[in-house]
């Protein structure tokens, strides 16, 4: 196996147990084809798994409680409006600082907690920057044309440096789906190493969009080709797509990235987005992430939820366990 | 642990279910039970302890239900059997219905009292155990509904004896209970001694449902009162799931009583992985197929079969997977392994493990048991090869065991070494292998890329020394129905003796065997005279023996490309032994008036092409069936033939009888091995001429002459045979059934009652089958 950098590799397995932030980044590899083609994903097998998980592990009290606050902090708590206003931009940074009201932390003992990132178009991204600053929050830009990544592919390149040099630290690319559904798999790495490098420092996340690549054995082998392009995390969808993340689709790109990081000894992020919106799902997919990729990707470093609404019903599901009441949407502040 | 340190952690926690609701439901009963008889409960006899394997505590003392109990309990299920028959099938359909809505109105009690009385995770019996049981009742509540319209021929058996396994206990009841009941056979049913619960809260179920009295009747103990039910003579029915050793005793304790009998018992299922598999859903296959019930499943895919290529690979990625199983309480909601049923069945999975590991390597779940209950947690033993002994040995417990092949033909050849035949698991992305390998599997259900999948739609059961018998579906019910019709007993004829003055004025004739295409003279070199009854010597049969049938049992074994050919191709070589056997009918017809002494010949030669014929027709057109079955994809049940079938010919149509017996066997597929019928050889004797004429490949039909008394015990008892058809005049049912037990191979035997084999009831489904398993393979589907 080619690997661009042996060093990082040994590094990485060198240093278990160092702190999640100095995590190796993903210096990627060479396009591996006979990797790539031996993917393989069964849809029946994926389904019945994915749809055991939920009844196969239960959170209850202190835990449930403890798991939605670290899924609070997973939260690339999003906005991809046509309507986005500095001022809607604004509300939501205010809400990824403080997401939860201060008497439920205090309640539940924990201090205070943000969410993974703000998610935000690229003219948004100095707005959010600077709502944020301080907080150690990252703001995360969509690009390369999203969501269908039909731009110019120059422009699509040159959309990324300017999010970068606008201060977005992590970048949220769409991949061609094109390339996938053609099996012009290089195409893909091309594009993805490209968009890595002028990513420069900024984290990488590949969406899919993979409710358009046609089948689940297309997203496995889709997900490897953008982490053997260096991508640091691999994400399901933008949120427009009529099929967003699914379980079964999480269960194949998980699968990935184990496969990846048991070959290469590097860890892949993994961002399910759209349609997660209720706490019990969270904790599905944590359950799932737990499972099948184990207690290190149990971080923000390593996993998010690109969501809108989840945090609000989680904020209801924690005033439910402090008090013992059921809770109302009003109740707690909008972002 | 504060949220604080959970969110360090991220641990599981524990998520306990209440068994309020079940213990509450024990103490009501001051957890003392009597037995089921008659709709009523018994006072508490001599009881037993009934434990929870999860923590050791008792729940219940249950009833050992003694003789007289037993008699009682099939005395009331003889009572009420004649008016529950009576009912029209919807109104039993409306009973069956009841109990299904019953079952789902107390599911949850069902399931935490499954999980503490067996000690399976609550996961298991609230997700799959009690939704099963529930689904089998509606099914069969359908069946009885459609009863009369589809099965107008048949009729309920009467009373059905039940012995069930306590590895699913309420499960094994349903699967029991419900197609019996829904045919109109009431039943007596005894719970595994360990498991006696659920079947007795299910007896309360059947109040509720104003189910009438007599028409299930639950006796509990141990092995001693399922001893009592299979020797009782007022039983028509056994069925018993369970191990292979009782199982072959049952077989030898019902040989000769007419009872009709189904077995479903052990396995050491593969699990074959193709290089081309989904490798993480194949592994994740396995924690459903190897710890799905703490691997305490007759069907469970306990030796795992990898292509060596990537065995390492798979080996690696499994004992991750693994690693991540949880084990402990039975009752915590986050289970995936619970305990095991008794401290018996710990001790014996690990002496087996301990004893049998050789030069495997172990490796198990890094875990801490509870200090209470019996576990065991999940092992993996790699590194063995086919002649270990825990390759060919049931665990029954959470052990897997593994080796690896080369090819697809090593991947069948190694999934078949094997006495069991009860389920088989495949994984490959490859159609054409799957499809290819799925039929070269001697196993009764076949899972493809999926595993350990149950619908009362799609027949459970399996071949060779699993057992015998399916249920669900269709082929369910022949277990529970006989055809319509009285029977009447069989005259013995006996060979005309020879004349004080033999008349001999025909050139000599040796009639011979006929083993592997080969005219054969018998090994001991014996012949018999066979004279007609006015004294003239027709010829000389011989008397075969031991040897030669091995012989023609070896022929037939090797025949296996008749299995291969096509059903066109099968149906062929009928019509063309019709045709030649058409050609020579008047001489035909003239050896059997001269055998017989009297005028049928012709008639019963003309009915033999006919019927000829009739399976040469039914070669192509004795359809399987695609199960709908709650899955994307299907069920296919398909047809397969038996094997090797030994039959033993009647008398009352020498001809007729050989070709009734022979061309249905040989149309699905089977090579067969015909002793003729003992008075009157020559008919079969000619017909190998007939034979040789007709392009049928060597050893498909194999015919012997001689005494089928020698004869039986020799063929039902080789290990090699896989049916024996016992429609002879000779009174030899008894022996052929107890010696089938030794590979527990199918027996058809007519208990001394004659047949018209001129009649349409001589000829037809009830005949194929005989002469087919049903296979059951699992398709699910989608990209």
């Amino acid at each position: 196996m080619q690997r661009e950098s042996d060093a990082s590799v040994t590094d990485r397995s060198a240093g278990t147990q160092l702190p999640q932030t100095i995590e190796a980044r993903n210096p990627g590899m060479a396009l591996d084809m006979d990797w790539v083609m031996s993917a393989q994903a069964n849809r029946s097998a994926i389904e019945r798994r994915a749809g055991s998980i939920a009844a196969r592990r239960s959170l209850k009290k202190d835990h449930q409680a403890a798991w939605l606050l670290k899924a609070i902090t997973m939260i690339d708590l999003t906005t991809l409006a046509g309507d986005d206003t500095p001022g809607r931009v604004r509300r939501l940074c205010a809400k990824a600082r403080q997401p939860v009201r201060q008497d439920l932390l205090d309640a539940l003992g924990v201090g205070p907690i943000n969410t993974g990132a703000v998610c935000v178009y690229h003219e948004m991204v100095p707005t959010a920057v600077e709502a944020l600053a301080g907080s150690g929050i990252p703001v995360a830009a969509v690009s390369t044309g999203f969501p269908a990544g039909l731009s110019p592919y120059r422009l699509r390149i040159l959309e990324i440096g300017e999010s970068v040099k606008a201060g977005a630290r992590e970048i949220d690319i769409v991949i061609s789906r094109r390339h996938v559904l053609t099996g012009d798999w290089q195409a893909l790495y091309d594009e993805v190493r490209e968009m890595r490098r002028e990513c420069g420092d900024a984290h990488i996340k590949t969406i899919l969009a993979t409710g358009e690549l046609g089948s689940l054995r297309n997203v496995a082998r889709a997900s490897l080709v953008c982490m053997m392009a260096g991508a640091d995390f691999i994400k399901t969808s933008t949120g427009k797509e009529s099929v967003n993340a699914t379980l079964p689709v999480s269960l194949v790109m998980m699968r990935a990235i184990r496969d990846y990081f048991e070959r290469t000894g590097i860890r892949i992020g993994y961002k399910p987005a759209g349609g997660i919106s209720k706490a019990k799902d969270a904790l599905v997919y944590l359950s799932l992430l737990k499972e099948e990729l184990g207690d290190d990707w149990l971080t923000p470093h390593l996993f998010r939820f690109g969501a809108s609404s989840l945090l609000g019903d989680i904020e209801r599901q924690l005033e439910h366990h402090v008090t013992g009441q059921y809770s109302a949407l009003w109740r707690h502040a909008m972002g | 642990m504060t949220v604080k340190d959970i969110l360090e952690t991220m641990d599981w926690g524990p998520a306990p279910e209440s068994d309020t609701e079940a213990q509450g439901w024990l103490e009501k009963h001051g957890r003392r039970f009597g037995l089921f008889i008659d709709g009523h409960w018994t006072e508490p006899g001599e009881t037993f302890e009934s434990r929870n394997p999860g923590n050791g505590e008792v729940l219940a003392h249950v009833t050992q239900a003694g003789a007289d109990e037993v008699d009682a309990a099939v005395r009331a299920a003889r009572r009420a059997q004649p008016k529950w028959a009576k009912l029209s099938g919807h109104q039993r359909a409306r009973h069956l219905y009841a109990l299904a809505r019953l079952v789902q109105k107390h599911a949850r009690l069902f399931s935490v009292l499954e999980t503490l009385d067996n000690g399976k995770p609550i996961r298991e019996s609230r997700d799959i155990d009690v939704p099963l049981v529930a689904r089998h009742f509606y099914y069969h509540a359908g069946m009885a509904q459609l009863q009369d319209a589809e099965l107008p021929d048949r009729e309920a058996l009467g009373v059905a004896g039940q012995i069930i396994p306590w590895n699913f206990p309420l499960l094994m009841l349903a699967w029991k209970v419900a197609p019996a009941i829904a045919m109109g056979n009431t039943v007596v049913l005894k719970p595994a001694e360990y498991t006696s619960l659920t079947a007795l809260l299910f007896a309360e179920i059947c109040t509720e449902a104003g189910l009438p009295r007599g028409v299930v009747n639950i006796v509990t103990g141990d092995g001693r009162v399922g001893e009592a039910i299979t020797a009782h003579e007022n039983i028509d029915k056994i069925a018993f799931t369970g191990s292979t050793e009782v199982g072959r005793i049952i077989r030898k304790a019902t040989a000769g009583t007419g009872k009709s009998l189904t077995l479903e018992l052990g396995g050491k299922s593969p699990y074959i992985v193709f290089d081309d598999a989904d490798i993480d859903s194949a592994i994740e296959g396995l924690v459903d197929a190897i710890w799905f019930n703490q691997g305490q499943v007759c069907c469970a895919g306990s030796r795992l079969v990898v292509q060596e290529g990537i065995a390492e690979r798979f080996h690696a990625k499994l004992k991750a997977r693994m690693a991540k199983l949880r084990i402990g309480d039975p009752l915590d909601k986050s289970i995936d392994v619970g305990a095991l049923v008794d401290r018996v069945q710990l001790d014996r999975v690990q002496h087996l493990v301990d004893e049998g590991k050789g030069a495997g390597e172990i490796y198990q779940t890094p875990c801490t048991l509870p200090n209470r209950g019996f576990y065991y947690p999940p092992t993996l033993i790699t590194g063995l090869s086919p002649s270990d002994t825990l390759m060919q040995e049931e665990i029954f417990g959470p052990v897997l065991v593994s080796t690896t092949f080369r090819t697809p033909a090593e991947a069948v050849e190694i999934a078949n070494n094997t006495r069991y035949g009860l389920a088989a698991t495949l994984w490959s992305e490859n159609i054409n292998l799957a499809l290819d390998v799925a039929p070269k599997l001697a196993a009764g259900v076949v899972w493809i890329n999926t595993t350990n999948a149950f619908d009362a739609a799609a027949g459970f059961g399996g071949v060779r020394e699993s057992g015998f018998g399916r249920e669900g579906g269709w082929e369910g019910l022949l277990a529970y129905t006989r055809p319509k019709g009285k029977t009447r007993p069989l005259t013995p004829i006996t060979a005309f003796p020879a004349p004080a003055q033999a008349k001999v004025d025909e050139l000599d004739r040796t009639a011979k065997l006929y083993i592997g295409g080969k005219q054969a003279r018998p090994d001991g070199g014996y012949t018999r005279a066979i004279w007609s009854p006015k004294g003239a010597l027709l010829g000389h049969a011989g008397l075969a023996n031991r040897k030669d049938a091995r012989n023609a049992v070896e022929a037939a074994r090797a025949a296996t490309g008749w299995a291969k050919a096509s059903a066109h191709l099968r149906a062929q070589v009928l019509y063309y032994i019709g045709e030649n056997l058409a050609a020579r009918a008047d001489e035909f017809a003239k050896r059997i008036d001269l055998m017989t002494g009297k005028r049928g010949g012709a008639a019963e030669v003309e009915k033999s092409v006919e019927r000829l014929f009739s399976y040469a027709a039914w070669a192509d057109k004795f359809d399987g069936a695609a199960k709908p079955v709650p899955l994307r994809g299907t069920a296919l049940a398909t047809h397969e033939p038996v094997g090797v079938i030994a039959a033993f010919c009647p008398d009352e149509a020498p001809l007729l009888g050989l070709v009734s017996l022979m061309a249905p066997a040989i149309a699905m597929g089977n090579r067969v091995v015909l002793a003729a019928s003992q008075p009157f050889p020559l008919a079969a004797t000619d017909f190998y001429q007939v034979l040789d004429t007709s392009d049928v490949p060597p050893g498909v039909v194999n015919i012997l002459t001689g005494f089928h008394n020698d004869l039986a015990g020799t063929l039902a008892g080789h290990l090699d045979v896989d049916a024996v058809w016992a429609q002879s005049g000779a009174d030899i049912s008894a022996l052929v059934e107890h010696e089938s037990a030794g590979n527990l191979k199918r027996t058809w035997v007519n208990n001394a009652a004659a047949r018209d084999w001129f009649n349409a009831e001589s000829e037809g489904r009830e005949f194929l089958r005989h002469a087919t398993e049903v296979k059951t393979t699992w398709i699910p589907w989608g990209e």
